[in-house]
């Protein structure tokens, strides 16, 4: 039988009637949980693996895909709306997403994620289903000199895309790089910056971070402006649906986040914050109103909206092939295959091939529905707007607090919270950019572990880090996104030196 | 802003859960590796067997376990709701990390498996048996790297061993640590390494799909059903198991540990584990209460002596 064949057959499995009401709970689930900062799909499909343990595997499994993509779906609404990622990946969302939003275009911008997040969903599960075997060749060429050289690309490319001043975004990077050395190293096993509190040997957690930076920090921001705020929240200007320009300006960072996020979702350590941060970064350079960057362009909500989701049916690819799992959420998925004795892995494909076609068709239908679910309501979520700032942003606070003490029930991990709200208070007051820390947090030990790893493999030979073709080529590419911006600045700036010197004369 | 409050009761109402299960098993690794493994394991079979109605797993992965060691003891002192999958690999990584948490600081319930270690290289190569990866590592240590856990565990110690045995300054070995067998299998796979060592469960699948070739066990015996020999059939001396064991949380009443030790047991001594135990390839080796109190000390202390000779801990 050919793929197609097989696909056909996945269909009909995933077709039938209480397998579709599966995946209807496990979209609606994700997209709940999405929506709550701290609660991420991992979590939730932990919850609910005990409770599934009687259903039969096709059925639990479908129901875990579901709130998989559910999740990747609802953690873009509140970036947009309250400048609040649900999860991590959905960090970049809210730089353009809630600038459109103040500016009235909420709607668009949901519009734009939730149709990316579909366009992105399909072209990734259809890849996953017809090239999984090639795109994870593709993954495991990946050792750790080509992630360190990943690793500098993403930081080169992100670090000029956040905020207008380079100086600042570095700053907040490399507060982000000093928050990220904190804990044990993992290479060595030797604490660092920890004080001997135990509390701090696992590090700062990234949600916490995100969630104390972006939702804490921005209610203590809004808090202090008090009644005199400048900024008037507009709820809907113009149509709560995309224009006809919107979705010119859409459509091809669908399709670019989509091929960053599908290949990075299905490199071991990849992950789905990267495919965001660099689609983010392709877009800023690609788009013909870069100015609008910072302001709520609607390309830096499409394309890495797109990147997150294609990154999430990209994990399924080790999973389902070599039963690699490169995420939590994934992690818990292949328990729940052993739970019913099936070991993902090269062989999964063989020997069961109507559950792991049955899982990809209904990927497929989970996604369709996602859709159906999310953008009839759009035009209710921009009403959150409307509602008054105090409520609104209590509201924001209560959340926070829950899904952070739902993630690692600890009086200090709360404390973290509060003591980086604060510092995303201060930060916004002087101007600095906030999502960069949380980028530093992210990259940071993963650059610093591969090029140790890298090092160590080659026994000290900084050359090997050049030598590997692929590893060549994404430096190059660094190197370009770094030196061709100042080359041009350089050219502009003699090209107005000399119609100055043409004005004297 | 309904729906909004709808999914937000929804998702505490999912969170609350967490906190009132019947057991929280803290997996101190990445998900994939042998730790995640055994306490996924044993919350299927926990549930299964109607031992406990509700098991979490959660992930603290890093550093030999002694992160998730560390959390577990700060964070769950007198909690008999909570445990945590631990083994050989922590006894050394606390020696290795001068972690300031140790075993002593845990109340460790049962020794529940062993596995031996299984040495692979990628499908093409050029290495076609054990004889071969030591001829290579005698020419020149630093050229062959070795992809396995995390730092001073028992695939390090090992290593070391298989050094020493062949006569190789087991202080030169090019050992790189990756915090979670999933990561290891990778790079593996990705022929980023020259050869892997890891518990035989981890590669299993791959090697019955031919990706990964199978060099050598570190068992005193050929094991039946698995098709390589012993290190030892190589001349070199050597044989490791990597135990895996359960702890309960520091400061618990007598009746709370009797009550622990009551539930670990039956799990040990059901159908289900038994099942389990026979699809992952893995030894029983239960032992509980002072039998293993007596065979932890001596294992910690054998431990400080590997590592000590093999340059691990000064």
């Amino acid at each position: 039988m050919t793929t197609f064949d097989f696909l056909l057959q996945g269909m009909l499995v995933a077709a039938q009637p209480m397998n579709l009401l599966y995946a209807l709970i496990g979209v609606t689930l994700g997209t709940a949980v999405g929506v709550l900062p701290g609660i991420g799909p991992a979590l939730t499909v932990a919850l609910l693996l005990p409770v599934t343990y009687r259903l039969d595997p096709g059925g639990s499994l479908i129901m875990f895909a579901g709130i998989y993509y559910g999740g990747m779906y609802g953690g873009s609404t509140t970036s947009i709306l309250l400048n609040t990622p649900g999860e991590s990946a959905s960090i970049v969302t809210a730089l353009e997403g809630n600038k459109m939003a103040r500016k009235g275009r909420g709607g668009p911008a949901l519009a734009t994620a939730a149709i990316g997040s579909f366009v992105a969903g399909l072209i990734a599960t259809l890849g996953l289903a017809f090239i999984a075997p090639f795109v994870v060749k593709l993954a495991l060429v990946f050792g750790p000199r080509e992630y360190f050289a990943l690793m500098v690309l993403a930081f080169v490319t992100v670090s000029s895309a956040f905020g207008d001043s380079t100086l600042r975004g570095l700053t907040s990077l490399f507060i982000g790089f000093a928050l990220a050395i904190i804990g044990i190293d993992q290479l060595t096993g030797q604490a660092r910056m920890s004080f001997g509190v135990p509390d701090l040997l696992d590090g700062i957690e990234v949600t916490t971070l995100a969630v104390a930076m972006f939702a804490i920090g921005e209610s203590l921001y809004i808090a202090a402006q008090g009644e005199q705020g400048p900024d008037k929240v507009e709820a809907v200007k113009g149509s709560v649906w995309m224009t006809a320009q919107d979705w010119a300006r859409s459509w091809k960072a669908w399709l670019r986040g989509t091929a960053i996020g599908f290949p990075i979702g299905a490199m071991p350590a990849g992950g789905a914050e990267i495919g965001t941060f660099l689609s983010y970064a392709t877009e800023k350079r690609l788009s013909k109103h870069p100015e609008e960057f910072g302001h709520g362009a609607i390309e830096g909500v499409a394309g890495p909206e797109a990147a997150n989701n294609a990154s999430a049916a990209g994990t399924l690819v080790p999973l389902l092939t070599l039963g690699l799992p490169t995420t939590a959420t994934a992690a818990i998925m292949l328990a729940g295959f052993q739970q019913y004795g099936l070991q993902p892995g090269p062989l999964l494909f063989a020997t069961n091939p109507q559950l792991v076609w049955g899982l990809i068709a209904s990927l497929l239908i989970a996604n369709f529905m996602l859709l159906v679910l999310n953008l009839p309501l759009v035009g209710l979520w921009v009403k959150l707007l409307t509602i008054p700032k105090p409520w609104l942003y209590a509201g924001i606070l209560l959340f926070a607090t829950l899904g952070t003490i739902g993630a690692n029930p600890s009086v200090f991990e709360l404390g973290m919270l509060l003591a980086f709200g604060v510092l995303g208070y201060a930060m916004r007051i002087f101007g600095y950019p906030i999502a960069p820390v949380v980028v530093g947090l992210i990259l940071g030990p993963l650059a610093e572990q591969q090029l140790r790893r890298a090092l160590a493999i080659s026994q000290g030979d900084v050359t090997v880090l050049f030598t590997s073709p692929v590893a060549a080529v994404l430096l190059v590419i660094a190197a370009a996104a770094l030196i061709v911006p100042l080359i041009l600045r350089a050219r502009g700036r003699g090209q107005v030196l000399s119609q100055l010197a043409a004005n004297e004369d | 802003m309904k729906q909004f409050f709808l999914a937000s009761i929804l998702a505490g109402a999912l969170a609350l859960p967490a906190v009132a299960a019947d057991y929280t098993i803290i997996a101190p690794a990445n998900p994939g590796g042998g730790w995640d493994q055994t306490a996924r394991s044993i919350q299927s079979v926990m549930q299964a067997e109607g031992i406990s109605g509700n098991v979490q797993v959660q992930n603290v992965p890093g550093a030999g376990g002694t992160i998730g060691l560390a959390q577990f003891a700060s964070q769950s002192a007198g909690n008999a709701n909570a445990l945590i999958v631990g083994g050989y690999v922590m006894v050394g990584a606390i020696l290795t990390n001068k972690s300031p948490v140790s075993l002593n600081d845990v109340t460790p319930i049962a020794r529940l498996t062993g596995e031996y270690e299984a040495i692979v290289v990628p499908a093409d190569s050029p290495l076609k048996s054990m004889g071969d990866l030591v001829e290579a590592l005698k020419k020149d240590p630093g050229a062959v790297s070795w992809g396995g856990g995390s730092a001073g565990g028992t695939d390090h110690i090992a290593v070391g061993l298989i050094a020493k045995a062949a006569g190789v300054d087991p202080t030169k070995i090019n050992y790189i640590a990756f915090s979670g067998g999933g990561e290891a299998l990778a790079a593996i796979l990705g022929s980023q390494v020259t050869a892997g060592i890891s518990g035989y469960g981890e590669f299993e699948s791959q090697i019955k799909a031919g990706t990964l070739r199978l060099l050598a066990m570190s068992s005193a015996e050929r094991i039946p059903g698995i098709d390589a020999p012993t290190i030892k059939e190589g001349g070199l001396d050597v044989v490791v198991q990597n135990w895996r064991m359960v702890a309960a949380a520091p400061g618990l009443t007598d009746e709370q540990k009797a009550a622990v030790s009551a539930d670990v047991e039956k799990l040990a001594k059901s159908a289900g584990w038994q099942e389990t135990l026979k699809t992952k390839g893995w030894t029983d080796t239960y032992l509980a209460g002072d039998a293993f109190k007596e065979q932890l000390a001596k294992d910690v202390s054998a431990t400080e002596t590997i590592l000590k000779d093999i340059g691990l801990v000064k």
